[in-house]
């Protein structure tokens, strides 16, 4: 079986029966085992990692949005609208290639350093789902009813106080089932982080299939984890709809 | 800032070296979006019908398609597509095919999904009206239950059509001659402005999905006039 190079278009007499050998025991134990196992938690860690900032940072800008304060609003139209509208896979190039060339030498040399494609891939999958999140934040907030707000400066909260214990918790709850979809998307989208050199799981299973030529195994397994991620989140989703989500009603 | 280097490069960007060379940059991104969700309209519209059904052996293969492409990334399908391609068909078959191939399976989930939703959205009276009247349930879902749909969708395709255009970038990683991919090919034959030519980049992707983007939001508008809706 020629991998690398094209093939040539066969004959029909000479017509290649599937002539590849299946070995599932090459991946599923030994040195290529621990491989994915390593992709498998480096896909986690940098969806965590990510999702953990990109809902700060969504939050943010969702809140920013709601200011009555143009420049902020604006500001904040202006990120959701550009991150949403150009490709994770160039802003991941933008932040991997670009950021040295306007950050000062300093933290160039600091972020060589250490591990630097982690750095550019977690910052181009937080840019890019914070702006995703901020759009759901708000569109969750604008779903609660004006007369809260209004209730709760009427009370005497501030107004951050106001959103951090009136509106806040309640719109986190109707908005968790859109919130989850995009954790999901986010896990899915961190396999790009592959291009920059992120060992996340794709990146595993390529490895093993230029290494071994058992790109058939690796693919498999690579897939099927992420199947079960996302089957597992999904299967949540659906719970928290039927069981939680019924009992919000204004 | 170099931006000369973009300057200079700005006709490879929008259709690659395209009268003397193969055609690519901006113009190749454009045909493989649009010829993506021409393709997969159709697919998604088969798979979303197909997903409705009362019979099982029509609705489970749809859903198991659904739910096995929704929960892959695109970059692995288009992997499985360069790789399986070859043995199935028994010869090598260009990046371009192949990509399409992987895109028009990956959004054809996803309009599965708006097919079937949009259709669920359509008051039950509808289709009990057009069965009332004498048609046959192919007739009702062709003549009136479609049409009305379909068009309720439309700004939901439209923002499926700014994914797909986002998505196409994926096609650099196999070598197909894109926008993304000719950004790459400049970047790395020019290296010294690589920030300038991903901004520029950057910005022809969001003034194209932007416009698009805006022009789904006022369809959403101007449609949610005429829907019919439950009493």
């Amino acid at each position: 079986m020629n991998w690398g190079a094209p093939l040539a278009r066969p004959s029909k007499e000479t017509e290649p029966a599937l002539n590849y050998q299946f070995d599932w025991q090459l991946v599923l134990s030994g040195e290529y085992a621990q491989w994915l196992t390593d992709g498998v938690l480096v896909t986690l860690e940098i969806s965590a990692v990510s999702l953990l900032l990109s809902l700060l940072l969504g939050t943010i800008v969702a809140v920013m949005r709601m200011t009555r304060f143009k420049p902020l609003e604006w500001l904040g139209l202006a990120y959701t609208e550009f991150f949403r509208n150009t490709p994770l896979l160039v802003q991941i190039y933008f932040w991997y290639f670009g950021s040295s060339q306007v950050l000062p030498d300093v933290i160039n040399k600091w972020l060589y350093a250490h591990d630097f494609e982690f750095a550019a891939g977690v910052i181009s999958l937080t840019v890019y789902t914070s702006a995703f999140i901020a759009e759901e934040i708000r569109s969750g907030i604008f779903s609660i009813p004006k007369n809260q707000l209004e209730a709760s400066r009427a009370i005497g909260l501030s107004f951050i106080q106001a959103y951090r214990y009136v509106i806040l918790p309640q719109a986190f709850r109707i908005i968790i089932p859109p919130l989850i979809s995009q954790a999901l998307n986010l896990i899915k989208n961190s396999s790009l982080v592959m291009v920059i050199g992120v060992m996340d799981i794709f990146y595993m299973a390529k490895q093993i299939e230029s290494y071994s030529f058992h790109g058939f195994e690796a693919f498999t397994v690579a897939t099927l984890i992420y199947l079960s991620i996302s089957l597992v989140v999904s299967l949540c989703i659906n719970l928290y709809d039927k069981h939680y989500l019924r009992q919000i009603s204004y | 800032m170099r931006f000369d280097v973009v300057f200079k490069n700005f006709d490879y960007f929008l259709w690659g070296a395209f009268p003397e060379g193969p055609l690519g940059g901006l113009a190749m991104t454009i045909i493989l979006a649009a010829v993506s969700i021409f393709l997969a309209f159709w697919v998604g519209l088969g798979f979303g019908l197909m997903r409705n059904s009362k019979k099982p052996w029509l609705r489970y293969p749809a859903m198991v398609y659904v739910e096995l492409v929704r929960g892959t990334p695109l970059l692995l399908l288009i992997f499985w597509f360069y790789f399986l391609a070859p043995v199935i068909v028994g010869y090598s078959v260009p990046e371009l095919q192949t990509t399409v191939v992987a895109l028009v399976v990956f959004t054809g989930a996803y309009i599965a999904e708006i097919v079937r939703a949009g259709i669920m959205a359509l008051p039950k009276g509808q289709m009990e009206a057009a069965r009332g009247t004498g048609l046959s349930h192919f007739q009702a879902m062709r003549y009136v239950i479609l049409p009305q749909s379909l068009r309720n969708m439309i700004p939901s395709f439209v923002n499926q059509f700014v994914s797909l255009t986002k998505d196409t970038s994926l096609a650099s990683t196999i070598g197909v001659l894109e926008l993304t991919r000719c950004a790459e090919q400049v970047s790395n034959r020019t290296l010294n402005a690589p920030m300038e030519i991903y901004v520029t980049i950057l910005i022809m992707y969001f003034v194209i999905c932007y416009c698009l983007t805006s022009y789904s939001r006022r369809l959403e508008k101007q449609l949610s006039r005429y829907q019919a809706r439950d009493r």
